[in-house]
């Protein structure tokens, strides 16, 4: 029904813009002169026709249940039903309606159900005359307006220019949408974890938050010693902390190289070869370190006498940190081609090495950019989850062994949110409470390094 | 003096060479882990492409059966075939005690009758006559068959029995094991045993996730990079979305899965599970990247076009709809391209929004619940066993197949159709 309504809509609104140029033709053979080209009077029809009936359309699809639902309900409004109840009669309704309902069926809920399908039935054709009188109503004004030869371009580009502008508030709405996704659950996980358990807490055993009885009240004393966010605060930025140990000197040196020593030709070959490693999805990363890295190294450990665990930190962190080479090598590469030539003619002129004026001229020039580029870096190593979630632990260890396991924030919302989440309980919570933090450090540090970033492009261009 | 000048000469040219060295090291190490990572996952994934399959006399006993004279197609369709099915594995033995049996039908998928019934409907002739007919084996004697089962390790930590390994080697001598391009890795849905688990459905699910991605990421992102780029004053408003952009671009994409299990299935109750869910969440993920790429290649349209344009009379909007726009569109696409092949990579944001249920029949819409090729490939690693290590590799030279056709498309509509403006 909705569908045919919807593609009914589109082909009157073709017709429209057909009608529209058409009339606009005649009124052009009647030698008079256009205040637009002709286009513009279809396209004009074409929007007074699709764009009422779009937004009544829309709306009623967004009330129509939530009405339906409240007229369905008012026959039990003074029964003393909880609101838990009335959303179970009417979910059972519902089925019923739709034939699925395989419970013990009550005359009650019988009458509910014949009384949905018939709201149901009138909500449908009344919404088709209502658009279709919307559609005529809006065309015949339209049609008035464009046989009286009045303005169609501006108040067409005037609409073109405001879905531009909606468009555009795409990534606000984004930014906000994240925010409002967190920041509540986040209150409601503070409001039964202190802060200050959260913030300097060093237990964290969210399963325990699951042995308990969902009669019970929550007692925020049990939950002390529960959600202590150190250990995992801590994992986090020491896995970071080794993958960037190997991504910054391999990542540097290589684009120190790329961007000073090759040839052309090296570059042309091997800085898309480099930048294949960015482009491998991050779960195969995952795959390669559990399966290959992890065992590899516990194997070494062991012919060495040292006991490594074959999900330790170190795998998750060194295989980390080739993913994370190409970024630290495009982007000083990228800074260190645009410092400019006259500072390593200067250097050069005084009589450095190639290699002094690398270390003591352009190093230095470059600092910023090269600062920033590591900064992304970071945030790139602090959010990534697949590599953690396969290759390092999910028992959060308070550690500074790289052969022992730990975990990451990341791995602890996965672990947490994997299969089924009851929105409510404090461990799902805990999960988005994660997340907050997880997108305030990433958030901190994008805006720092984008800013050196850009201060120092400025500096130079 | 001379000589220590001499010598201060020659410890700086050494520090060059090794500083060149270091650099020359560094690019190496990156394509040597390039080259192991490759090397790793073709070495163990190549094996999944090919299916060992047990050749085994079925006899179509009609009584066995439970059919009549002259049966019909339904009865065919209703007919018995677990008997025959059990009898024809069991007389692989004919020695077999009941234990051995047992031990004999482990040795094939439970496809086997269903494989057998197959045989018999498409030859109905075949009632009353013997024929050797291609049984999958199970993921153990697979393994076996290809070399990848360590067979000396003692009997009770091996999921392969003395008894069953004697018959396998048995067949292997008469020739009736047989390796074949593994069609079903393609055709079957997942599965929990190793040898009958195939990509169809993850791989379906990640096609409509990336379509509803591209539906709803392009348009938006390239309306908006129009209007950033060629209509917005120039104030703090405009600023502030160029910085939100800019940081949507980095922030991690779990925190987009979290934002679609609050948002999307929370708020909005849109079906859990499903690729319909999964591409909006992608798309908001995508829409920076395209935006950003957009926004660039409006950029590198340079002046003159925009100023013919008006000079002949055209509006602003005119100007940027039929010149712009057209001209900017292969560095759109390449990026919009670019952009898809993150989103077909991407696993955590999808794993909270459900899409790692196990599913096993091949969704027919983007309202089905499905996983995603990557999803498939987190799935197949935390299982244990050992038939699922191939087949993971297997499916991540799909998925990195397809990445590099993306990436070689992008660069195509690039070089073909992008003007060099100079």
């Amino acid at each position: 029904m909705n569908l045919i309504l919807f593609t009914f809509i589109v082909l009157l609104g073709f017709t429209s813009y057909y009608f529209g140029r058409k009339k606009a033709y005649t009124i052009q053979s009647s030698n008079k002169r256009l205040t637009a080209l002709p286009q513009f009077y279809g396209y004009y029809l074409a929007i007074w026709c699709a764009i009422p009936a779009f937004i009544i359309f829309s709306l009623w699809a967004i009330f129509e249940p939530t009405i339906v639902k409240l007229l369905v309900l008012s026959d039990y409004s003074n029964q003393g039903y909880l609101d838990d109840e009335l959303n179970l009669i009417y979910e059972k309704t519902k089925s019923l309606s739709r034939g699925q309902f395989t419970g013990e069926i009550t005359p009650f809920i019988e009458a509910s159900a014949e009384k949905y399908l018939s709201l149901r039935s009138i909500a449908q054709s009344s919404k088709a005359v209502i658009v279709l009188s919307i559609i005529i109503a809006s065309v015949a004004y339209a049609y008035k307006r464009i046989s009286s030869n009045s303005r169609t371009r501006e108040p067409v580009e005037k609409f073109l220019n405001a879905v531009l502008f909606t468009a555009s508030l795409a990534a606000i709405l984004t930014t906000v949408g994240i925010v409002f996704s967190l920041i509540f659950q986040t209150i409601d996980f503070f409001k039964v974890i202190p802060l200050f358990d959260f913030v300097f807490g060093t237990h964290w055993y969210p399963a325990k938050a699951f042995v308990r009885d969902s009669s019970e009240a929550l007692d925020p004393s049990m939950y002390s010693d529960t959600f202590g966010a150190v250990p995992i605060f801590a994992g986090t930025f020491f896995i970071a902390f080794i993958a960037m140990c190997v991504a910054i000197p391999i990542g540097l040196m290589s684009g120190i190289y790329l961007a000073e020593y090759a040839s052309s030709k090296v570059r042309q070959y091997a800085k898309p070869l480099i930048e294949i490693l960015a482009g491998i999805p991050t779960v195969v990363y995952g795959f390669f370190a559990a399966l290959t890295v992890g065992p590899f190294l516990k194997e070494l450990g062991t012919s060495m006498g040292l006991e490594v665990s074959a999900e330790s930190a170190l795998a998750a962190g060194g295989v980390m940190g080739i993913m994370i080479i190409p970024f630290i090598s495009s982007l000083s590469d990228d800074v260190i081609t645009s410092v400019p030539q006259s500072l390593r003619d200067g250097s050069y002129a005084m009589g450095a090495t190639k290699s002094e004026t690398i270390k003591r001229v352009i190093f230095p020039a470059a600092l910023p950019g090269i600062v920033g580029s590591i900064l992304l870096g970071v945030s790139r190593a602090i959010g990534e989850t697949m590599i953690v979630v396969m290759a390092s632990g999910l028992a959060a260890n308070l550690t500074l062994n790289p052969l022992e396991s730990t975990s990451t924030i990341t791995a602890q919302i996965v672990v947490i949110l994997i299969g089924d989440q009851a929105f409510g309980d404090p461990k799902t919570q805990a999960a988005f409470a994660l997340g907050m933090s997880l997108f305030l450090v990433t958030l901190c540090l994008n805006i720092v390094a984008l800013r050196v970033v850009k201060k120092y492009r400025e500096k130079y261009e | 003096m001379n000589k220590s000048k001499e010598q201060l000469l020659n410890k700086r040219y050494k520090a060059e060479q090794r500083f060149r060295l270091y650099g020359l090291g560094a690019i190496f190490m990156a394509l040597l882990f390039l080259t192991i990572f490759i090397f790793k996952i073709f070495s163990t994934g190549y094996s999944a492409f090919q299916k060992t399959w047990l050749i085994v006399p079925v006899t179509f006993d009609a009584e066995l059966m439970m059919l009549e004279q002259n049966p019909s197609n339904e009865d065919l369709q209703d007919a018995d075939y677990y008997d025959i099915a059990l009898k024809s594995m069991a007389d692989l033995d004919p020695n077999a005690n009941e234990d051995q049996e047992n031990e004999l039908k482990r040795m094939v998928s439970y496809f086997f009758e269903k494989e057998i019934k197959n045989e018999l409907l498409n030859n109905p002739g075949l009632i009353g006559k013997t024929k050797e007919v291609y049984l999958t084996a199970s993921d153990d004697l697979d393994q076996v068959f290809k070399g990848n089962y360590p067979r000396d390790l003692p009997e009770d930590q091996r999921r392969v029995s003395d008894y069953q390994l004697k018959i396998f080697d048995q067949l292997v001598a008469k020739g009736k094991v047989e390796s074949k391009f593994n069609i079903s890795f393609f055709t079957y849905a997942d599965s929990r045993e190793p040898e009958l688990a195939g990509i169809a459905s993850s791989f379906m699910g990640s096609i409509f996730s990336i379509l509803v991605c591209l539906m709803i990421a392009f348009p938006v992102a390239v309306l908006a990079a129009i209007y950033l780029e060629e209509f917005a004053p120039k104030n703090r408003f405009t600023d502030f979305i160029e910085v939100n952009i800019n940081n949507l671009a980095a922030v991690p994409s779990i925190v987009f899965g979290l934002l679609g299990l609050g948002v999307l299935l929370a708020i909005f109750h849109l079906p859990r599970s499903t690729p319909l869910v999964g591409g909006i969440t992608l798309s908001l993920m995508t829409l920076p990247t395209i935006i950003i790429a957009a926004r660039a290649s409006l950029k590198a349209v340079p002046p003159s076009i925009r100023e013919a344009a008006l000079a002949m009379g055209a509006s602003r909007m005119q100007t940027t709809m039929h010149h712009t726009v057209p001209l900017s569109m292969p560095g759109t696409l390449s990026g919009t391209i670019i952009g898809l092949a993150q989103a077909l990579g991407e696993t955590a944001p999808l794993i909270l929004i459900g899409m790692v249920a196990f599913v096993n029949t091949i969704p027919g819409s983007p309202m089905d619940p499905a996983a995603s090729l990557p999803v498939q490939i987190y799935i197949w690693a935390e299982s244990a066993e050992r038939g699922f290590v191939e087949k993971v590799s297997a499916c991540i030279m799909v998925l990195l197949g397809f990445l590099i056709i993306m990436n070689l498309f992008a660069q195509i509509i690039r070089h073909k159709f992008e003007k060099k403006w100079s």
